[in-house]
């Protein structure tokens, strides 16, 4: 895969092919994820894709109970609620993503401060050559 | 940096549609009760004539009703044409930014008279199309993780019990005093209190004969599952503003012109604006950065502080989000706005009244009309002309609104003043 112009599109397709990609700024050495074509801080637009380890912990979450429909299409509801939230790189950034592996109906029970691993839903096999229209999901699991 | 006018501005007149779910209503029926409304309210008399130009709000209904363009379907509606007309989109703020716009349309100098107002039609759509519908003013990213406009919120609510040890019962405490405030205003969408609700549904359970909920207190009733089921946990039914729909609107009149509308102006002392970022990204997980960026401003325009504000109403689509506000605004310190909601300073006979309406939770929440509606009821309440949910024995001469778009993205803030 050639380095792809900064872009959602080109972090999701990252994230269908199983990587966890974000951007240094070669002027400020500020690290984004999700990356950002012109840095906040500095204003410059000179960015290098920076591979992420996928290690973090949960700093909010959520059990959500009423879904939006495309989650309610795969089998999401009142009596199968479904995580997510917050999670802090080690590397500094917050991500938000679906947190899996973990009692979504006893929400009361989970912990802020969960390590957590990073994991991929709707994962292209062919890492070489994401789709053009794969489009990936961050989801972290306790690790 | 202190801001200012090029010339102030006055309130003239002001006015709401009843606020709720309504099967037979529609965006035009509803604005132009709310303007009639108005009209009634101008103490000295207004010809529609004299108005300039038209400033609306409105976030949804592009996609709920199919209809954009609403500057000019509702100046046509109003009988206002060919006079300039004007929608503003900052998702729940909508019609808060129509304010500013006309406000500042007003202190160029260029318009005297000018009508502002906001309004919202969301309850033929179901529940999921909503939550979608309004998801679309968060930030891509919450989106693809799953998250709704309650799951943010509810996740900035783990963080802040993990930070400042609250639990759900201090949001308890938001949710009861929003409920009791709104037994009393005749717009609200719910007008009775938890209690009444409880009691109600305690009733109902005896006379069916089968097992009654062993509910005593109103807490009681909010921490069973059944009667208060969670949405996006911690956030449960009963810490969620509702679907609603409704209008609201105001005459804005140059302040030396305001005499000859009203015997009772009440004066724009201070605006301000932020915006913010997405939750991933945000500085704070437990505050809005766009919120105090827009009170500073304000303050610094108006020339007061935090304490001068005697009462509010703030942005409570979720219980959390108005301890949040209690604290951006500088009412309460940083993680003590649970402590308060809990002691009882922010109910409509303590020292700092919040969201006397009943606030979005009760009085309800059709989005775009939302900024506007907030401002009636200081309105009201500077005045004197609250009813039976005036805050007592107080002269009142300064109250502020708060309102936020979407998860946090836009804040707009405006003080009100009687003199």
């Amino acid at each position: 895969m050639s380095e792809p112009i900064v872009s959602d599109h080109a972090f999701e397709q990252y994230l269908a092919a199983g990587r966890l990609m974000g951007v240094r700024c070669v002027g400020c050495e500020a690290i984004w994820v999700p990356p950002r074509a012109l840095c906040p801080d500095c204003h410059k637009s000179d960015m290098e894709w920076l591979a992420m380890a996928g290690t973090g912990k949960l700093v909010a979450f959520t059990s959500i109970f009423i879904g939006p429909p495309w989650m309610v299409e795969q089998g999401f509801d009142r009596q199968h609620p479904y995580c997510t939230g917050v999670v802090e790189l080690d590397e500094g950034p917050r991500v938000v993503a679906r947190i899996d592996g973990v009692d979504a109906s006893h929400p009361e029970d989970m912990k802020i401060g969960l390590p957590l691993l990073v994991n991929f839903d709707n994962v292209s096999l062919d890492v070489s050559r994401p789709t053009s229209d794969a489009r990936g999901r961050l989801v972290f699991n306790p690790r | 940096m202190k801001r200012t006018l090029g010339r102030n501005v006055a309130i003239a007149g002001a006015g709401m549609s009843s606020f709720g779910m309504f099967s037979d209503r529609d965006s035009k029926s509803l604005f132009i009760e709310a303007f009639q409304e108005m009209c009634g309210s101008v103490d000295k008399g207004i010809d529609a004539h004299v108005i300039d130009a038209l400033y609306v709000g409105n976030f949804t209904n592009d996609l709920f009703v199919k209809q954009s363009h609403w500057g000019a379907v509702l100046a046509d509606a109003l009988g206002l044409i060919p006079k300039p007309a004007t929608r503003t989109e900052g998702a729940c703020a909508s019609s808060a930014l129509a304010f500013r716009e006309a406000v500042f349309a007003i202190a160029s100098g260029f318009y005297d008279v000018v009508l502002v107002g906001g309004f919202e039609d969301m309850s033929k759509r179901t529940t999921e199309e909503v939550t979608e519908g309004l998801a679309l003013a968060s930030s891509p990213y919450e989106g693809a993780a799953g998250f709704t406009f309650p799951g943010v919120f509810g996740a900035m609510a783990t963080a802040y019990f993990d930070r400042y040890g609250a639990t759900r019962e201090h949001l308890m405490d938001v949710t009861i005093k929003s409920h009791e405030n709104a037994r009393f205003n005749p717009k609200a969408q719910h007008q009775r209190s938890i209690r009444q609700i409880m009691e109600s549904r305690l009733k109902r359970a005896q006379d069916k004969g089968g097992p009654v909920p062993a509910w005593e207190t109103e807490k009681d009733f909010l921490a069973d599952p059944q009667a208060n089921p969670p949405i996006a946990w911690p956030m449960h039914l009963f810490d969620c503003s509702p679907i609603s729909d409704g209008a609201a609107c105001m005459l804005l009149v140059a302040e030396e012109l305001a005499t000859s509308f009203t015997h009772t102006p009440i004066h724009v002392r201070g605006i301000g604006q932020g915006s913010g970022r997405a939750l991933h990204a945000a500085d704070e997980l437990t505050s809005f950065e766009a919120t105090r960026a827009a009170a500073q401003e304000a303050y610094q325009m108006a020339g007061v502080d935090a304490g001068d504000i005697q009462f509010a109403e703030v942005h409570d689509c979720f219980s959390i989000a108005e301890i949040m506000h209690t604290e951006d605004l500088g009412f309460f310190a940083a993680g003590t706005g649970y402590k308060a909601a809990e002691e009882g300073l922010t109910r409509r006979d303590g020292p700092k009244p919040i969201n006397t309406s009943g606030g979005l939770k009760c009085k309800g929440h059709p989005v775009g009309a939302t900024g506007v509606a907030q401002m009636i009821e200081v309105w009201h309440q500077l005045r004197q002309t609250a009813g039976e949910r005036q805050i007592p024995n107080r002269n009142l001469q300064i109250g502020a609104t708060q309102s936020i778009g979407g998860t946090g993205g836009t804040c707009a803030v405006t003080i009100l003043e009687r003199r």
